[in-house]
């Protein structure tokens, strides 16, 4: 039997907030852009969510955007990281605050 | 109820056979390997310590290699993160094991009034399910790499890994052409559709339609399973062991057997989309139609074994091919291997998609006429 | 149902270790399994192109590159955040709220099973008809998009070598 979607969209409300948690509570910048993904994923699940509910693929092909976007993004996110890391030996956000010095 | 028996007692088989394989494969590469280099291979283990007069040498490879390998201690370096030390050989094995859910080793199998698909998950999107079970078992050689906290491993497993995702890309775009090809992305359906004939005599086999797909898929196959010529990541004069140098019993033997699997599966998705699957050529479900008119009824039962056999022949045959590479060719230099992926091979998969997809265009359901 | 709540659980427990755990390899790895639940809730809701898609691009690529990084770079011990107490309480009530938030706007919709969906809801030739047709020009700037993120990639990697 199907669970009702409004599971799913708590679900996903739930794991949403646990990204938020996680960007708010690390410092690690890698382990900052893992929470971004985990937000990522709990949209995406609330877009295939209504999309199931609604009966429209659209929520699907959007789902397909988000994530090549998401792809993209992390690829040029790690970048950075390593390019900063080059520089100031850390990835901890509160020392990489200051642009000079 | 009956729907879930018949699941599980497919899902069975496909393990089965996924296993059983593995340990053929082991003796066929001691013995096809001696063959190759003209020497006899290993023939000194024996049963019953020698009373009987006879040697089989079945015995080295299928009972004494797997038993060696599993008495022996498990050591796990000092240093290393014991979690993923242990985790490492099941991430290799798990999705290897996967794939072969969805690959058809027969047509159906007529009992009463039942037509049971000889393929453990029918998938509709089963060409990006294998797709998938690839990407997944790049986990097993990065954490195996990680967890060992050794030089030669860790470098290892990152060139392993970096070597994996790169062929996954020619291997994706061969695929491309095949389902631009079929019309779908369901193994079942692609083994199907080779069975008809073109102009009437020859089987229309993936392989006269994709020739050069077939080229990619298959040297990307040899190269994300790591064998030579492209086993640098384990290249045993240079990196003991590559990312498994740590790892001693069975977790070697896990290793060791997701190496054998992805030859079979290299060899199975070659048969199904390149080959026929489990076509054997002019055999219907009711019996043979040869092009000069010739016709012969087979029951339905035999119809269905001589297509499982077939199946397994050819994947035997692929198997073959991989080992006898393995035996002959030298091994690439890691900036080959992947220039050699990036530069020669993407650009070939590429164009082929493209010129795939006009010809799908101009000509219009080819492989439907 | 059970599959749902099996998922749920697997998932919460996942999504929470890659918060908090000290290790960021582990992170990482309970990262593949959080996505890995995910695709699996896609199947679940009758999306099969989007879950395969879903283990093939991020379960299988994106966590790669993350736990590439992390090794080259030696990155395995990160302290969770030390002080600032009264950041850490900010964030938890933060949270809790926009859960709670999340959690009311999901359940005042109608409740109850979805109709039953057409035979080939989700599967590739659903999605790729809406994909070429409608939203073809969204996929045509993807995928420029994409190349720029290549470019701007190599760019990045060339500039320190």
């Amino acid at each position: 039997m199907q669970a009702p979607v409004n599971h799913y969209l708590v679900l996903a409300a739930i794991l949403f907030a646990i990204g938020v948690f996680g960007v708010l509570l690390r410092r690690n910048v890698i382990v900052m852009l893992m929470s971004v993904e985990l937000m990522l994923n709990a949209v995406n699940v609330t877009f295939v969510a209504l999309a199931r509910k609604g009966l429209a693929v659209d929520g699907q092909v959007i789902v397909f955007f988000v994530m090549t976007v998401a792809a993209a993004e992390v690829a040029i996110g790690l970048a950075i990281i390593l390019a900063v890391f080059a520089q100031r030996r850390t990835v901890n956000a509160d020392e990489i605050g200051l642009l000079r010095w | 109820m009956v729907d879930l028996i018949i699941s599980v007692a497919l899902a069975l088989v496909a393990l089965v056979i996924c296993l059983q394989v593995t340990v053929l494969l082991l003796w066929i590469e001691r013995k096809g390997s001696a063959l190759i280099q003209d020497r006899v291979g290993a023939d000194r283990a024996n049963l019953f310590g020698g009373l009987l007069p006879f040697n089989l040498g079945i015995v080295n490879t299928l009972m004494a290699d797997p038993l060696k390998l599993l008495t022996k201690e498990d050591i796990v370096p000092a240093a290393a993160d014991r979690l993923l030390h242990w985790l490492a050989p099941w991430l290799a094995v798990f999705p290897l094991f996967l794939t072969f859910a969805v690959v058809p080793f027969g047509d159906v199998l007529v009992v009463g009034r039942r037509e049971i698909n000889l393929q453990a998950v029918e998938l509709s999107g089963g060409i990006l399910f294998v797709l998938a079970m690839v990407s997944l078992g790049v986990y097993g050689v990065i954490v195996g790499g990680w967890a060992s906290n050794s030089r030669y491993a860790f470098l290892g497993g990152v060139r392993g890994s970096a070597q994996m995702i790169s062929y996954e890309i020619a291997m994706g775009l061969a695929l491309v052409s095949v389902a631009l090809t079929y019309g779908t992305l369901d193994l079942q359906e692609i083994a199907r559709a080779q069975g008809r004939l073109m102009w009437g005599v020859v089987p229309a086999w993936g392989i006269f339609y994709q020739p050069i797909a077939f080229v990619l898929l298959f040297i990307a196959g040899i190269a994300e399973s790591k064998r030579a010529p492209f086993d640098l990541p384990e290249a045993e004069s240079e990196l003991v062991a590559g990312f498994q140098t740590e790892y001693s019993g069975s977790k070697m033997s896990m290793f060791m057997m997701s190496d054998f699997i992805e030859v079979a599966i290299v060899a199975a998705i070659t048969t199904t989309f390149f080959f026929g699957g489990w076509q054997v050529p002019y055999l219907y479900r009711d019996g043979f139609h040869l092009p000069g008119g010739l016709s012969v009824a087979v029951p339905s039962l035999v119809v269905t074994v001589l297509q499982i056999v077939s199946f397994f022949v050819k994947v035997f045959v692929f198997c073959w091919i991989q080992i006898l590479i393995r035996w002959s060719l030298p091994r690439l230099r890691y900036d080959q291997l992947m220039a050699f992926g990036w530069k020669k091979l993407l650009p070939v998969g590429l164009a082929n998609v493209t010129v795939s997809a006009l010809l799908v265009l101009l000509l219009d359901g080819w492989t439907r006429t | 149902m059970i599959l749902f709540w099996v998922l749920a659980v697997i998932a919460v427990a996942s999504a929470l270790t890659v918060i908090l755990h000290r290790n960021v390899v582990y992170c990482a790895l309970a990262l593949v399994v959080a996505l890995l639940q995910v695709a699996l809730m896609f199947a679940a809701l009758d999306a099969h192109l989007i879950a395969l898609l879903q283990v093939i691009v991020y379960a299988g690529a994106i966590v790669v590159l993350f736990l590439f990084v992390i090794m080259l770079l030696s990155l395995e011990r990160d302290a969770p955040h030390p002080g600032r107490f009264g950041a850490r309480a900010a964030s938890i009530a933060v949270t809790v709220a926009l859960a709670v938030e999340l959690g009311v706007a999901a359940l005042v919709s109608e409740p109850g099973a979805p109709a039953p969906p057409p035979a080939d809801f989700g599967s590739a030739r659903m999605v790729a008809e809406r994909l070429f047709t409608v939203h073809l020009l969204p996929f045509e700037l993807t995928s420029i998009l994409l190349l720029v993120a290549m470019v701007g990639a190599v760019v990045m990697a060339r500039r320190r070598a």
